[in-house]
């Protein structure tokens, strides 16, 4: 159990050292293939296992929980660690023909892989302090990442990049540090309890924002999203398709995990909040898309707006609005990596990214022409695509709940999307190139040919068949959203049995005591400090 | 990098206790203050040395080694050591103890304990002492 749960992260890690040591060669790209081919394989294990036994967890070192660090697979933890394999092979593969060798000899694939073994690292633990640490782990290697070629703009983007993600990860630590004085536990599992018998739930709320505004820098909601349409658009394509699907997932998945362990002692407050975010992330991310001009630009800002839909059913907090969270957490990973992919071949055969300075895609490129219509109509929320289930489930969702008006501007948003999405398409594809240019496939060598089409294909494929058979994966969402609204397998999957028992009547008359034995000293001095 | 002859003359002094003593702090750290990544500083700051009173190219010919392969491995080593708990049915990271020529009627006779928690100190130290190197020879040859 202990091996299927790690080897994700032990994976990516290996395989980084031996593609740093053959950086000169050309062994260093095949390593990293095989090595993102072997996580991909380690993680489909992982997610077969999920969904055989339920909720797995295991102590690494043999450190009981709370006190070890615990690794914990619930359904969407799986999931998301099967989406990175397919992201990291894809992008492990379109590397072979969008990386130069002076970028690999600086050791491009290693830090790739470090990135990968600190997203599935970050998926996968269930202690918050070590959600910290693949954070940390994460932000290392992307910012190596962002900045491997060191032009000026790269760098320029690169540091407005850091400086957010350090503020992000300072206001992170000082939460953990505080929930740790409260509760005395950093394992999630247990916080979930300790937490509904912190004796200052005011103080409790101001911790949950904390995680928020960490986790929103992160994941690049409204109003902190600068650093990310800043800095995207300025590294390798290859670089940009990983960051725009995994990143900012990541900061999400992070506030899906803690918003339904952990902080759901004061829901119509938070979640209001959260709401609120969401509303402001889709409409402004989209705004700013279609004020763009550029292919990866416009890409950057979708994400803001996209991410905003996740947020949405987060904050609805209701069954079917988590569903809707999930399936689009799922979907958006895929098509947004592949449309930037996709504007990799743009540029690498029509010379620019610019919308201004390229054109006649369609006419002599017709099957990227194919390519880009399938994830981009998909983001768009075109039937029969997988767009359209997350945006139709998370808009019944609203409607259920009676957010008239958040349905409304999710709509509104889709419509939007559309327009920068016509956009790219009028201007890259339809238009006739200005420098008239004939950017066909063609024009690329056999070899990066292949390297690039196939993932791109792979995505687009696999874009069609959540589309066209939604049925199973809307279950295995309506599964993974039932196991995050009740963790009560969780929580048994990571501490054993069965912390309190869940009658009513019992807990009240343990409190005082299990508050006195277990935090008694933590919560003192902060009520001192209340009084 | 500078040219004083005192310098120069102490550096190779200093260096060698400077390494020793990074040593006598990566083992001494398992119960005691110290361990990987003290030891790993340490060691660094006897090549810090170096390289201020030799330059820095002298110092990479005296490492033979590129400092960043040197961290590498260490991140190797160290993985390595969380993976070693495979092979007795263990899960990741457990400590693996052997207790060279212990007597095993004697429960208080540990003779030389030997871990693979130690050999994760190592990778630890590498992996320390290789970035630390990397980042300091970077910024001597830049100026």
């Amino acid at each position: 159990m202990s091996w299927i749960l790690a080897s994700p992260i032990i994976i990516p890690f290996a395989t980084a050292v031996l593609a740093f040591l053959f950086r000169a060669g050309p062994e260093g790209r095949w390593l990293s293939v095989i090595g993102s081919a072997a996580l991909l394989i380690a993680s489909i294990v992982l997610m077969v296992e999920v969904l055989d036994q339920g909720v797995i967890a295991a102590q690494m070192g043999e450190w009981a929980a709370p006190f070890g660090i615990t690794l914990v697979a619930d359904l969407l933890s799986a999931v998301m660690v099967v989406i990175t394999g397919i992201t990291g092979l894809a992008v492990a593969v379109y590397a072979l023909a969008d990386i130069d060798e002076k970028k690999e000899a600086l050791g491009y694939h290693a830090l790739f892989q470090v990135l990968l073994a600190g997203v599935c690292g970050a998926f996968l633990t269930g202690d918050i302090f070590n959600l910290y640490v693949w954070f940390e782990v994460m932000l290392i290697a992307s910012f190596g990442l962002l900045i491997l070629g060191g032009t000026k703009v790269q760098l320029d983007g690169g540091i407005k990049y850091v400086t957010l993600n350090l503020i992000s990860t300072i206001l992170f630590l000082s939460g953990v540090g505080l929930l740790y004085g409260m509760t005395g536990t950093l394992n999630m599992a247990d916080l979930h309890g300790a937490v509904q018998r912190v004796d200052n739930p005011g103080l409790l709320v101001v911790v949950a924002v904390m995680f928020m505004i960490a986790f929103g820098v992160k994941a690049a909601v409204f109003p902190l999203f600068f650093w990310l349409p800043a800095s995207y658009h300025t590294p390798a394509f290859a670089v940009s398709a990983i960051f725009a699907g995994l990143l900012t997932k990541v900061g999400v998945y992070a506030l899906i995990r803690t918003f339904t362990l952990i902080f759901t002692t004061d829901v119509p407050y938070t979640h209001t909040i959260l709401l609120w975010v969401a509303g402001f992330t889709m409409v402004t991310g989209v705004l700013g898309a279609a004020a763009m001009n550029d292919f990866r630009r416009i890409l950057s800002f979708h994400i803001v707006s996209q991410i905003g839909y996740m947020i949405l059913g987060l904050a609805l907090f209701t069954p079917l609005a988590i569903v809707g969270a999930v399936f689009y957490l799922v979907h958006h990973i895929i098509v947004k990596a592949n449309l930037f992919l996709v504007a990799g071949v743009a540029e690498r055969i029509a010379g620019s990214t610019d919308l201004d300075r390229i054109g006649g895609l369609y006419r002599y490129a017709p099957f990227l022409g194919l390519l880009f219509l399938i994830p981009a109509f998909s983001l768009a929320g075109f039937p029969p695509l997988s767009g359209f289930w997350a945006k139709y489930v998370l808009i019944k969702a609203s409607l259920d709940a009676e957010g008239y008006l958040i349905a409304g501007v999710a709509l509104a948003v889709g419509l939007l999307t559309i327009y920068s999405m016509t956009k790219i398409w009028g201007n890259a594809f339809w238009k006739p190139h200005p420098d008239g240019v004939e950017p066909r496939l063609s024009r690329l060598p056999g070899k990066d040919r292949a390297a690039f089409l196939s993932p791109i294909a792979a995505l687009a494929i696999l874009t069609c068949i959540i589309g066209f058979f939604p049925e199973p994966f809307v279950q295995f969402a309506e599964r993974s959203a039932a196991q995050l609204l009740d963790p009560t397998d969780y929580i048994t999957a990571v501490l054993g049995e069965p912390v309190i028992a869940p009658v009513a009547a019992e807990p009240v008359a343990t409190q005082p005591v299990s508050v006195e034995l277990t935090s008694g000293e933590p919560v003192t001095p902060t009520r001192e400090v209340q009084q | 990098m500078m040219n004083s002859i005192i310098l120069n003359a102490a550096t190779r002094l200093v260096v060698a206790l400077l390494l020793l003593f990074s040593v006598f702090m990566l083992l001494r750290g398992h119960n005691l203050p110290g361990g990987g990544f003290i030891g790993g500083l340490i060691g660094a700051t006897g090549f810090v040395l170096h390289s201020i009173a030799m330059g820095a190219q002298a110092t990479r010919d005296t490492l033979r080694y590129e400092p960043q392969n040197i961290a590498m491995i260490g991140l190797g080593i160290a993985l390595a050591a969380g993976v070693f708990a495979v092979f007795f049915g263990d899960a990741f990271f457990t400590g693996q103890w052997w207790f060279a020529g212990a007597d095993p009627a004697d429960p208080d006779d540990k003779g030389i304990p030997i871990s693979s928690v130690l050999v994760f100190d190592i990778g630890v130290y590498l992996v320390v002492f290789g970035s630390l190197l990397t980042l300091v020879l970077a910024l001597e040859e830049e100026v």
